[in-house]
Formats: C-alpha cells, sequence, structure tokens
C-alpha cells in the first residue's frame, strides 16, 4: 500500500523520547499529543488521530510487527474489558492531575523543583543532566520533567504490552482512545438524537 | 438433487468491543473496512471477502471472520 507523510509520523515520537533525555523542556512538544486527538474529535467527531496520526501507534506497530518484537498473542480479556479501559483512564487523569498539582506549587514557590522522572508512577529516575537552567520560571521545568513521566511512562507500558500480546495493544487501554472515543460516542448520540428531533 | 448453497468468508466486528484504532483499515486491502464516527469499525460486507487480515491486526482481538451464505 502507498505510503503517505502520515505514516511517518513515528519518526516524531521517538525523536521526541530522545530530545527529551538531552534536554527536559522538548517535553512540552507533547501536549500536541493532548489536544490534538482532543480538536478532532471535538469538532470532527471522529478518531482520526488515532486512524491516522499517532506516531506512538506507528512505533509500537513498527516494533512489533515489522522488526518482530511482538509475540502476537491475543490481549486478555479483562484487558479490553470497558472496566479496565475507564479504570485505567480515570487513573491516569489523577496522576495527571497530581502532576499538575506539583507544578502550580512550584510555581507559587512553595516546593522546589525536582529533576527526576518518575516511572512508572514510582520510581524515580535522576534526570538532572538534561535541565541547565533556562530563563524560564522552574515551574516550567516542573511540567516538562512531569510531562515527559506521562510519556515515557506511556511509552514503556506499550512497549511490554506491544512484546507480550499484539504490537499495538497500547491502543486497546490508551487513556487519550478512550477518552476520543468517548467523546465521539457522546457527540454523536447527541448528533443522531438531534437528527431525530428535526 | 440438493441445491449446492454457496458459501464466502466476511469479517464480523464486536461493535460494542471495538477501540476504533483503526489498525484493520490500515491493512485491508480492499477498503472493506472503515471506522465509523470514531465510535467503531465497520466493514462493507460487499467487499469483503473474509482474508482475515484485519482480525491479525486487531490489537483487542474483536473482529471474527464467518462463513456467510452468498
Amino acid at each position: 500500500m502507498k505510503k503517505r507523510w502520515y505514516d511517518y509520523l513515528w519518526i516524531f515520537s521517538l525523536a521526541y523520547l530522545i530530545l527529551g533525555f538531552f534536554n527536559i523542556l522538548f517535553a512540552w512538544l507533547g501536549l500536541l499529543c493532548f489536544f490534538i486527538p482532543l480538536m478532532i474529535s471535538i469538532a470532527g467527531g471522529t478518531k482520526g488521530y488515532c486512524n491516522r496520526y499517532c506516531g506512538r501507534g506507528q512505533l509500537f506497530g513498527l516494533l512489533g510487527g515489522r522488526f518482530g518484537l511482538s509475540r502476537k498473542k491475543d490481549i486478555p480479556k479483562w484487558m479490553k474489558s470497558k472496566g479496565f479501559r475507564y479504570g485505567f483512564l480515570i487513573f491516569f487523569f489523577v496522576m495527571f492531575f497530581q502532576m499538575l498539582w506539583i507544578t502550580c506549587l512550584v510555581f507559587a514557590g512553595t516546593r522546589e523543583l525536582n529533576e527526576v522522572v518518575t516511572l512508572l508512577w514510582t520510581l524515580k529516575l535522576p534526570w538532572d543532566w538534561a535541565y541547565h537552567g533556562t530563563l524560564f520560571h522552574p515551574g516550567v521545568a516542573q511540567f516538562a520533567f512531569g510531562f515527559y513521566s506521562v510519556m515515557l511512562t506511556s511509552t514503556v507500558l506499550g512497549l511490554i504490552t506491544m512484546v507480550l500480546f499484539k504490537p499495538r495493544s497500547w491502543c486497546v487501554y490508551c487513556p487519550m482512545g478512550t477518552m476520543t472515543q468517548l467523546i465521539c460516542k457522546a457527540k454523536n448520540r447527541t448528533g443522531s438524537v438531534a437528527a431525530k428531533e428535526t | 438433487m440438493e441445491a449446492k448453497t454457496r458459501t464466502r468468508r466476511s469479517a464480523f466486528v464486536d461493535t460494542d468491543a471495538c477501540v476504533a484504532c483503526g489498525c484493520c483499515v490500515k491493512v485491508c486491502p480492499l477498503n472493506a473496512i472503515a471506522v465509523f464516527r470514531g465510535v467503531a469499525a465497520r466493514v462493507d460486507p460487499k467487499r469483503c471477502v473474509g482474508c482475515g487480515r484485519c482480525a491479525k491486526e486487531c490489537p483487542a482481538s474483536v473482529i471474527e471472520i464467518r462463513e456467510v451464505q452468498a
């Protein structure tokens, strides 16, 4: 099948992870992976981001598919259940807001900048080499450390499930995917109700 | 004489369990599957020949290949 420009977005996902290793402030770019899918689902009512532009999904597809790093086994039933998917979305949200709260405290000056990347919400990895001090407020760097932690954690989880199950198993429980699907469901339900009423 | 019933294969999506990731769309050689309004994948039964590529690719394994009467 003919490759299109968006089939190469995995390069950006890989570059993002590498750049964060050298300068943590690049982590801010990850916000694109949050806002673009949300905008597409809210404005367009589709999962266009997951379907076409998700570089992370492409990266897993490439590593698990072409590079053969996946066992290509079925994902367990509990992992694709609505309970797990919605539960993981809520858990992800809670951890995300906790990260935002810590950022707020640094901005307020009540907490010092912590130059660590937290992997899997528990493992504190020293990451001070990636921060060289900037003209910005330390809160800007704190958000970058927190956001990079979120992105690295989800990549590691995705890689684990890629190896154990099918290459793009992460897509099954990806919080952004679950959230945009919920938005599409809600949007199309209200759309069909409105169409029936007219 | 008994009339022979012709059967063919086609993909079926468990739409309730589908996560609408679109992995199936990318591998379908006949463009017989599409994600409908970001909710779930839908198969075009006229185009689908039941090759099974989508079922193999689906990360949630919610696509089945079944025999249907032609």
